[in-house]
């Protein structure tokens, strides 16, 4: 049950309890149980929103920085990883495989704002060896949601 | 002038569902659940295949039957998903879509006069095409109490000296209905003992939720009767491409084949080539398909049930055929009603043969979104009309409508 449920609540967070219970053919209470589980053994992180800030006046940067560092004694990836993520404006941190080490998505209001972050912020981690930022010009397609053109039905309203 | 047109055509009426149409396609922001299409796009990697056709300039006929390739996949399908062996060089032709099978396999094998026993509540083409092919329709009415399953006694009744084809229209559109393997031996009996051929349109056969699809030609003794026609349109929601297939006796394809010879060449090329690609490497694709129709049956079920709308369980296809006998109100009249008062497009049932009478068809082929918005203006629709009954205004009420 556990998969089934996952799988509508990664795509549709909003369903309620009854109507997914409907859907899955379970039980109401059955469901709501092995959700607030799931909350608890932090399967469930979090309930967000898909939102395509470029179709609002908010203005935002977003960066994505490959950070190199060396791993010393006593503070190995994930140890650095947290002293990254600690930060508010960075939105994601995730460990890589090749060339470099560390994947950093930062939000902003400037491109200036970005730039402190990490000159004053990033770079001066003592394991930080270095940093290449890459500002991100348009999403297309964002957790498995093509955001740039809204759902259109094209089909006949009726068809027999 | 003289009168340009054939008497057997004009006399057939125009579908019940087009009138519909018309009301439904000027209505602005209309909600529609009748579409009996997938909503799905066609699977990229199936798509690809086409326009990759399309570049490497295969824009030729094909053989009339189909391409080679095809007929090969249509065969190692047919034996991995129903354990049916069909000889792919005569036993299997590509059609446009399954309708042009319906179509031919009928007048290959009807005599002026010869019976066709066609199951109703069912889809719009199999009283036509047996007109326009000589033969008469004769209609068996299904009914909900064997969930719109054809019984035995049903099918006796109607067969005469003349019958000589049954139809058999399942996963069925628009009921949902499904025939198990004992449904079907039951009838075999039958059939194999009056001597009847099947015409047994299996377009939804990937879309059931509870057993696999059992096929009629499965059943010992029916293969050599069956004409079993079947799709992309469905499975691999392909509608748009126009491609089906038949696969059946020799003794009948052949005749088929020189049909669809003379009147269409070959189905059409780049549909053709995509169409292998699907049964190749889609039977994820028609999984997934199925589990999101699945959910959508379950939610929809469950929503109308709580409406206090009957609706037995359809185990196929994506419609849902719910009974709205309670508000003394005929199929037509409630359908427009929901049309003009909460802009909710639903086909009646009756565009489906006159037993429809008092269900609608309501498609599931939507997103769950789209189908939650529906269901909250169905919801203050029928709040309204239990309303109405309660208040006394409504005089045509039928007796046994449990209060809500």
């Amino acid at each position: 049950m556990r998969e089934k449920i996952l799988a509508v609540i990664e795509k549709n967070s909003r369903i309620s309890v009854k109507e997914l219970a409907a859907l899955l053919g379970e039980n109401e209470a059955a469901v709501a149980a092995e959700i607030d589980q799931m909350e608890q053994e932090h399967v469930i992180c979090g309930y967000h929103t898909l939102i395509n800030w470029d179709n609002t006046d908010e203005e935002k940067v977003i960066a994505l920085i490959e950070v190199k560092v060396t791993p010393q004694r006593e503070m190995g990836f994930d140890k650095i990883a947290e002293r990254i993520y600690q930060y508010p404006e960075v939105t994601s941190v995730y460990l890589m495989s090749g060339g470099y080490d560390f994947t950093v998505m930062i939000e902003a209001k400037t491109m200036r704002a970005v730039a402190q972050f990490v000159a004053e912020k990033l770079s001066t981690i003592d394991s930080v060896l270095s940093t290449a930022t890459h500002f991100l010009l348009k999403k297309y397609k964002d957790h498995g949601t093509v955001l740039c053109e809204g759902p259109q039905d094209e089909r006949m309203l009726i068809v027999p | 002038m003289r009168n340009p047109l054939s008497d057997t055509i004009v006399k057939i009426p125009p579908s019940g569902i087009r009138k519909f149409f018309d009301v439904v396609s000027e209505m602005k922001g209309a909600i529609s659940l009748g579409v009996g299409e997938p909503d799905f796009d066609t699977p990229w990697h199936i798509r690809e295949e086409g326009i990759y056709s399309l570049e490497k300039g295969r824009t030729f006929y094909t053989s009339n039957a189909g391409l080679k390739e095809l007929k090969v996949e249509i065969c190692n399908y047919l034996k991995r998903r129903q354990n049916l062996e069909y000889d792919y060089n005569t036993e299997v032709m590509v059609t446009v879509g399954g309708s042009e099978a319906i179509d031919i396999a009928l007048r290959a094998m009807l005599n002026p006069g010869d019976e066709v026993l066609i199951p109703q509540p069912s889809y719009v083409s199999y009283v036509p095409c047996t007109v326009l092919a000589g033969g008469v329709p004769v209609i068996i009415e299904l009914e909900e109490k064997d969930q719109f399953r054809l019984t035995p006694e049903k099918l006796l009744e109607k067969i005469t000296p003349a019958s000589k084809v049954l139809i058999l229209p399942f996963p069925n559109n628009p009921t949902g209905a499904v025939m198990e393997r004992s449904d079907l031996e039951a009838i075999a009996r039958i059939i194999e003992e009056k001597d009847l051929f099947v015409l047994s349109d299996e377009i939804y056969a990937e879309l059931t939720y509870k057993e696999k699809h059992v096929s009629i030609a499965e059943i010992p003794g029916m293969k050599e009767r069956t004409v079993l026609i079947n799709g992309f349109s469905k499975a691999y929601a392909m509608t748009g491409w126009r491609l089906g297939y038949a696969a059946a006796p020799e003794i009948i394809l052949k005749q088929m084949l020189k049909i669809h010879q003379y009147a269409i060449m070959c189905a059409p090329t780049t549909s053709q080539y995509a169409a292998v690609e699907a049964l190749k490497n889609g039977d994820d694709d028609i999984a997934r398909m199925k589990e999101a129709y699945d959910e959508r049956r379950r939610y929809l079920l469950h929503a109308f049930r709580e409406l206090g709308m009957d609706c037995f369980e359809p185990y196929g296809a994506f419609y849902m055929f719910p009974c709205i006998k309670r508000f003394g109100m005929t199929s037509d009249e409630f359908a427009t009603r929901l049309l003009q008062e909460e802009g909710i497009a639903i086909v009646p049932g009756t565009a489906f043969g006159d037993c429809g009478e008092g269900y609608l068809r309501v498609s599931y082929a939507y997103s769950l979104q789209d189908l939650q918005r529906a269901i909250a203006r169905i919801r203050r629709f029928v709040d309204r009309l239990n309303g109405e009954s309660s208040d006394g205004c409504q005089t045509q009420k039928t007796g046994n409508s449990p209060e809500e």
